[in-house]
């Protein structure tokens, strides 16, 4: 071996990309805030963090669909712009999204070669035979054996993520970006991608791995970097650490919020029981308890079923199988049923799924209640707006009037619109699902205050909610979810948010 | 900033509600025509005509009006006018067979109503978007009347029966007096029942509307039964005005119908909208009609006036709301 050759093998690696001090905000939010970041040729760099920690924002600043505000990058040493996605492709990188971007009516071959085909004698047409031999060499590259003339929608999830990977590499790609990747796939589906990502890593390709497993950090991470809040935390060694340690990293310990609750010295009677419920939204054997004068959490990640445990009780999914029984009876129909038996949906998106955004603020806190407030069946405009005044002056809500458009109130009124429909009704079990999600502080914590006040007065909630702090501040106890099934159930002494998250993700 | 702050610079609003203003702007439209054909034509302004025009109206509401509670709730019918052939030459043969009007009445308001309610249970049930539904039914039920029909004209009824479509009770049209009383139902059913509130909130948002706990599965059966009897209500006035019944009577009904609504500032993306609106709209649409042949213009330019008349009326509707917000 040459001198040369001896002096570049023992000075420091290069990575292959490096970001420097990337910042990058929305109104409102510092998504990304000062984050550095590396990877080398030949390795797997975990990205660890909770939701909302800005993963997935890094990640559209890596393949360009953001701009960063601020910061640098450097490809193999030498500073790159990344201002598109253009630019970011001809880097070499790629992004495998939990999302595909297959055409699923066209075959394996022409998805690969997307935009790219290889064309024929005759002008538009496009090389049949070269696009075949061109595609099955990019598979066999990445040891995937199947007919590249195989019409993408007929391909499983797993068999879409090696076309997906596929493409990318014909594209060159150096740097490949996984998002969740085996989100979706079964055990067997997981050791074949496994065996990809050495062979890919083998290549020298760097792969930036975004995960919410624990086993796959420590089986397949030769670093990992932990993001929490739009900062980076720490990068550590696989070997270095503990699973416990990643996780006190992700969730932090500079909270200081505080929220009013009254806790009561023992919870009142049972009022929704939900046993063994399953639905084809993914959840199955869901198993709650909800007393009166309790709130209870419903904690996991983004994904996890929360939401679609929360629809399945108020009958806006069908249930395969299992029984709600509610206030000591057994109920099974649709959104309309549980509204009567006094069950109440605030739903996560409100704008599209709890209000009519070009009515008044009086008909949308009316709307749920017009069968008690009208047992007749003949509706009074005033009196719908006395019943809408005191609401309006129960809950401060900030409007001139009952009769102002609901669309033009902030986030914050708005939910208090969504409560205040039930509350006309005389709900008796609220679900708040993700009751906070873009509300401002003072908002937030005269929300609590209210849900405080409904439980004292008799009525129980279920709240989910990705801000484990509040989950731990003002619930009584919590069942946290994961894939679809609940994976562990906290009582008050037990709710930290470590223990949510330890029970949110997978160390299997 | 807080949130009280936000919504103070948020202007109030005015004391007559955006539908009041609407259907008030529509009032002072059709005086303006009135106006003009009045000095226009000497014979506008005659009692005939205008006891002339009143009538033409009434036929068009008849069917926009139950056309108006479909559109609220974001959907559309575009079967009426075959429902109304269809309920009318099955009503003319039930008089016919029986020498009964009143078993005829009912069975063409039944008939409407069970086409209707069939509607509702595609858009439902089936979960068919409410034009394709309805334009597949608009084939079948002219399918169906040409079957049973097979080009025969159903003709002469019993007197008493021609009653309702051409008598005349204190010097108004029979026709005008049960426009008044439809008018009537329906402004109450619309404005004034929990029925009514629901069908506005569930054209608003239909997915906000299932998850406050609004039978939305219900309504909506009960919205295309009600557009289909409220065909069935025309059929029978038109079957006593005309004296006869062919299969192809329905064909000139349904664009009319959907233009009056439209003129009458119900939204297509529904939630927005008044039968009161409707009536108005029935009303400049035969204004202008009339008119026009009053003027001596062809009949030939009367759809392209039609037309002009919807988009500029649309488009006005979509200015005034938008500044409005």
């Amino acid at each position: 071996m040459s001198n040369a050759a001896l002096a570049i093998k023992s000075s420091p690696p290069v990575p292959l990309l490096e970001l420097r001090s990337i910042s990058k905000e929305f109104p409102g939010v510092k998504a990304l805030d000062d984050v550095s970041f590396a990877v080398f040729p030949g390795e797997v760099h975990m990205l660890l963090g909770e939701n909302g920690a800005g993963k997935s924002s890094l990640m559209k600043v890596l393949c360009g669909a953001y701009r960063a505000d601020a910061g640098e990058f450097y490809y193999q040493g030498e500073q790159v712009a990344i201002n598109s996605t253009a630019d970011a492709r001809k880097l070499g990188i790629a992004v495998i999204f939990q999302e595909f971007s297959l055409v699923p009516h066209l075959d394996i071959a022409q998805n690969i070669f997307l935009g790219r085909e290889p064309r024929g004698r005759i002008p538009g047409t496009i090389d049949r035979r070269k696009i075949l031999a061109d595609a099955r060499r990019v598979l066999g590259t990445i040891g995937f054996e199947i007919d590249p003339s195989t019409i993408v929608n007929k391909l499983g999830v797993a068999q879409q993520q090696m076309v997906e990977i596929a493409k990318a590499i014909s594209q060159n790609a150096r740097i490949l970006v996984m998002d969740e990747p085996t989100a979706a796939l079964s055990d067997r589906e997981t050791e074949l991608l496994f065996a990809l990502i050495a062979r890919l890593k083998a290549d020298g390709v760097a792969i930036v791995y975004i995960s919410h497993r624990m086993a796959e950090v420590f089986a397949l991470g030769d670093r990992i970097t932990v993001l929490r809040d739009g900062r980076r935390i720490d990068g550590v060694r696989p070997a270095d650490v503990t699973p416990d340690q990643l996780v006190r990293m992700m969730v932090g310990r500079n909270v200081d919020m505080t929220y009013p609750r009254n806790f009561a010295d023992k919870p009142g009677e049972l009022l929704l029981e939900v046993k063994g419920l399953s639905s084809i939204t993914g959840i199955s054997d869901i198993n709650i308890e909800v007393r009166r004068g309790e709130i209870v959490g419903l904690c996991g990640l983004v994904g996890s079923g929360r939401s679609e445990v929360a629809r399945a009780i108020f009958g806006a999914d069908p249930a395969s199988s299992g029984e709600i029984v509610f206030d000591g009876k057994s109920m099974s129909g649709e959104p309309d049923l549980a509204a009567r038996r006094g069950i109440a949906l605030i739903p996560e998106s409100r704008k599209s799924e709890g209000l009519a955004l070009l009515r008044s603020v009086s008909d949308n806190l009316v709307v749920s209640a017009l069968r008690k407030l009208f047992p007749n069946g003949l509706f009074d405009q005033g009196s719908a707006q006395r019943t809408s005044d005191g609401l309006i002056r129960q809950l401060r809500i900030a409007t001139p009037s009952a009769r102002q458009t609901v669309g033009l109130l902030s986030g914050g009124n708005q939910q208090k619109v969504v409560i205040g429909k039930w509350l006309a009704a005389g709900s008796k079990l609220f679900i708040f699902d993700e009751p906070t999600r873009g509300i401002d502080i003072g908002a937030k914590s005269e929300i609590f205050a209210l849900i405080d006040r409904l439980v004292a007065e008799g009525a129980a909630a279920l709240m989910i909610s990705s801000e484990q702090v509040e989950i731990c501040h003002v619930c009584d106890r919590a069942y946290v979810m994961r894939e679809g099934r609940i994976a562990g159930h906290l009582t008050r002494s037990e709710l930290t948010e470590e223990n949510i998250v330890r029970l949110g993700m997978h160390h299997a | 900033m807080s949130d009280i702050t936000k919504d103070a610079i948020a202007p109030p609003r005015s004391f007559l509600s955006q539908d009041a203003m609407q259907a008030f702007y529509r009032l002072l439209a059709a005086l303006l025509i009135c106006a003009v054909l009045a000095v226009l034509s000497d014979s506008f302004l005659s009692l005939g005509n205008i006891l002339n025009v009143l009538r033409q109206a009434s036929l068009t509401f008849f069917i926009a009006s139950g056309l108006t509670l479909v559109v609220l709730t974001a959907g559309l019918d575009l079967s009426v006018g075959a429902n109304v052939a269809l309920s009318a030459c099955i009503a003319g043969t039930v008089i016919h067979k029986t020498g009964s009007p009143a078993l005829g009445v009912l069975t063409g308001l039944a008939c409407g109503g069970i086409v209707g309610l069939l509607n509702g249970v595609m858009v439902t049930a089936l979960r068919i978007p409410s034009f394709i539904a309805t334009y597949g039914m608009l084939w079948v039920l002219n399918g169906l009347t040409y079957w049973y029909m097979a080009g025969e004209t159903l003709h002469g009824f019993p007197a008493g029966f021609r009653q309702i479509g051409s008598g005349y009770l204190f010097g108004l049209p029979i026709p005008v007096y049960l426009l008044l009383v439809f008018l009537g139902i329906g402004t109450l059913f619309a404005q004034r029942t929990i029925w009514g509130q629901e069908i506005y909130a569930i054209g608003a948002n239909p997915v906000a509307a299932r998850l406050s706990g609004i039978p939305v599965a219900r309504r909506l059966l009960l919205v295309y039964a009600v557009s289909g009897t409220m065909a069935g209500l025309a059929s029978i006035i038109f079957l006593s005005r005309l004296n006869s019944a062919e299969a192809d009577i329905g064909e000139s009904l349904t664009l009319p119908a959907i233009a009056a609504v439209l003129i009458g500032g119900t939204s297509l993306f529904g939630g927005v909208g008044t039968v009161f609106g409707t009536f108005i709209g029935a009303l400049i649409l035969t204004l202008v009609l009339n008119g026009m042949n009053l003027l001596s213009v062809s009949a030939n330019w009367q759809p392209l006036v039609t037309g002009i008349i919807v988009i500029l009326a649309v488009w006005l509707d979509m200015k005034t709301r938008r500044r409005a917000q």
